[in-house]
């Protein structure tokens, strides 16, 4: 059974489903206790489960980052919410010098099993530091896990494995998906981190993505396909954990590889990537990787700037026929 | 109310201030509601009389920084609203050649405006660093910070005003308490009434005022800017005022309780210093000028900013850096 639902619904009913299981989840950051937080996601939330375990906090991020490290040291389950992901440079260090750290540098006594939830990306015209994709900064700390689904499906069980996670998890959620209409399951289920998903399959090049990119790469794969080449689209879903049998498997399949996230190009996660594959699997190579990904800039306010600054389906058409040589 | 005696000259620019500011506002809530501006715009309508009054008080040379809720500290500045217009269109004409928006209006070289900001809290730093700069150079401008009520809950605050208060600097942060982040009501997440007595901690001095009074407003701050200017360190005003919209325009504000906007109409800035210019004998026909001329002016900003050109997409990458800007953008 499915039903058919928002990807905001499924991450709520994600928080719902963990926090009626177990009592050691809450929920915690601006305005999402009496608002519901400004997606809407946790609407009732308060009302169910009273103000110890839906907290709302005042405008101050590294002390409610901080804490989420100190409850979940002391064996709760905190999910904490930036508004945007922009503001995780207001919290740097409870985020990636204590809970990164604190299981390494303490011998692995500690487990920190926080789950931060992050609104990220471009195209809501929000300027500079509210439209940031942040990965390569997450990705750059060992010891935190981060993934980045692009599903209604996915949001829910890999937030739901995240909870359960001991490792601290960033989530980034892209804003501009929340409001997308999807099937999920019915019935409770789980999708582990750390394992991508072919969201299409084809022989010619593999685009690697994450987030709101794989829609825009499955619309530049029909317009492809209408035009006889066949692409595979491969969802990473999870940064890190990285699946990197599903990489190999696919490359080795295609030869061919672009990687396309909404990041600053340079430094990006998409670069590691590419450099990974170059390392690994030159071998397998018919082309260079190229990656896609917004430009070495700050992300403009204007629409007419804006739209310069992150892959559009038409973009990743051309990228994909630059690669092989079309 | 303030019992110092002001002529009706001095009072009408008040008012005047306070009309363009909410006008300019009424405008830009059109245009956005039209669908005619991208992103995001927070309204100041119902806090007119904080930015009218402190910025009588901020002298030329003086440096100030502002928020996301920022155009009345723009006008109030004496900016040119066509410029700050086109910004909120994302045109090249605006202020940030459309790279900025509303949350970031700023005019660094003419106004001293250092820029409003999307990050809570931000301009507490910046605005001590100008007054830093400001020591250090030994110039005689005081940098005003501008910001909210929610945002003293940052850490920055604290930081901030324990520095600026270590070391003397010529600053004054002025609080706009409307009581509200977002949809949190200040005192669910601050166990005290007022904001500004944290500044006691400091021994740092500090004022609470009636934000919905110019006058008091403008005499808190003549009294706060002195006090830096004479090099005895940073001062904090806390203007309680009353934000009429939701936290952006077109947020229903269902959180807040009927009785905030009861008492807030009940305190209207504008009403209340026209009927103190009536009481000194301002006719109604003048005021009725005053408004009028602001809606010929705030409908030209919106022509202004219709008919300019948006950004030519080319112009993404420059601006980055000031030297070597080509290279840096490319790898
Ligand atoms: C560091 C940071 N955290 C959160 C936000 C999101 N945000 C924008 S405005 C705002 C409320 C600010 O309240 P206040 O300081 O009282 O200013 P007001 O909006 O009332 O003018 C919040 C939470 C932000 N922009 N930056
Ligand atoms: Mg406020």
């Amino acid at each position: 059974m499915s039903k058919k639902i928002t990807v905001s619904k499924a991450i709520g009913e994600a928080l719902h489903e963990e926090m009626v299981r177990d009592d050691k989840v809450f929920i915690m950051g601006e305005d999402m206790a009496v608002m519901g937080n400004v997606f809407a996601i946790t609407r009732g939330f308060l009302e169910e489960f009273g103000p110890n375990r839906v907290i709302d906090t005042p405008i101050s991020e590294e002390g409610f980052c901080g804490m989420a490290v100190g409850a979940a040291m002391r064996g709760m389950r905190p999910v904490v919410e930036l508004m945007y992901d922009d503001f995780a440079t207001v919290a740097a260090d409870p985020l990636l010098n204590q809970a990164a750290k604190m299981r390494y540098m303490s011998g692995g006594q500690a487990t920190v099993p926080m789950v931060l939830r992050a609104p990220m990306g471009a195209g809501r015209r929000n300027a500079g530091q509210h439209s940031q994709s942040l990965e390569n900064f997450f990705c750059h700390f060992p010891g935190l896990k981060v993934i980045a689904p692009c599903t209604a499906k996915d949001a829910k069980g890999m937030l739901k494995s995240a909870i359960r996670d001991d490792d601290p998890v960033i989530v980034l959620e892209h804003k501009l998906l929340y409001a997308k209409k999807e099937e999920i399951p019915e019935e409770e289920y789980l999708i582990p981190l750390g394992q991508a998903d072919v969201k299409r399959e084809g022989k010619d090049l593999t685009i690697i993505t994450w987030s709101r990119e794989v829609n825009f790469s499955l619309e530049a794969a029909q317009t492809l396909a209408a035009e006889g080449i066949d692409v595979e689209v491969l969802d990473l879903r999870s940064l890190v954990p990285l699946d990197w049998d599903a990489i190999v498997k696919s490359v080795s399949k295609t030869h061919n590889v672009i990687i396309v996230s909404e990041e600053v190009k340079r430094g990006s996660y998409a670069g590691e990537i590419s450099a990974q594959i170059a390392e690994e699997l030159f071998d397998e190579l018919d082309a260079p990787v190229e990656r896609v990904c917004g430009l070495n800039i700050v992300p403009p306010f204007s629409p007419t700037l804006e739209d310069e600054n992150f892959p559009h389906p038409d973009t990743i058409v051309k990228a994909v026929k630059r690669v092989l040589n079309k | 109310m303030a019992n110092k005696k002001y002529s009706k000259e001095q009072l009408t620019d008040f008012y005047r201030t306070m009309v363009r500011i909410r006008t300019f506002e009424e405008k830009a809530a059109e245009c956005f509601t039209k669908g005619m501006l991208a992103g995001n715009i927070h309204l100041s309508i119902g806090q007119e009389a904080a930015a009218a009054g402190a910025f009588a008080a901020i002298q030329p040379q003086d440096y100030f920084t502002s928020t996301h809720r920022g155009h009345g500290h723009a006008i109030a500045r004496g900016m040119d609203p066509n410029l700050c217009m086109a910004e909120l269109f994302g045109k090249k004409t605006g202020y940030c050649q459309g790279k900025g928006g509303s949350m970031h209006i700023a005019d660094m070289k003419k106004m001293n405006h250092l820029g409003a900001n999307g990050i809570v809290g931000a301009g507490q730093g910046i605005s001590a660093g100008s007054a830093l700069a400001s020591k250090i150079m030994g110039d005689d401008a005081v940098t005003v910070g501008c910001f909210g009520d929610s945002s003293t809950n940052e850490g920055t605050f604290h930081e901030n005003l324990n520095m600026a208060a270590a070391w003397k600097l010529p600053v004054v942060w002025f609080i706009e308490n409307n009581c509200y982040g977002v949809s949190t009501e200040i005192h669910r997440v601050t166990n005290t009434p007022d904001l500004a007595p944290r500044a006691a901690a400091y021994d740092v001095p500090f004022a609470v005022v009636d934000g919905t009074d110019a006058v008091a407003v403008y005499e808190a701050m003549v009294k706060a800017m002195d006090h830096a200017r004479s090099g005895k360190g940073p001062y904090v005003v806390e203007a309680k005022v009353y934000r009429y919209q939701g936290h952006y325009c077109g947020d229903p504000a269902v959180y807040r309780p009927d009785e905030y906007m009861e008492k807030a109409l009940e305190n209207d800035a504008i009403e209340k210093m026209g009927k103190r210019l009536m009481d000194l004998g301002v006719k109604a026909e003048e005021l009725e000028a005053i408004r009028k001329a602001a809606d010929d002016e705030m409908n030209a900003a919106v022509q202004f900013a219709v008919d300019s050109e948006y950004p030519d997409p080319s112009e993404a990458v420059t601006d980055v850096y000031s030297s070597d800007n080509e290279r840096c953008v490319a790898r």
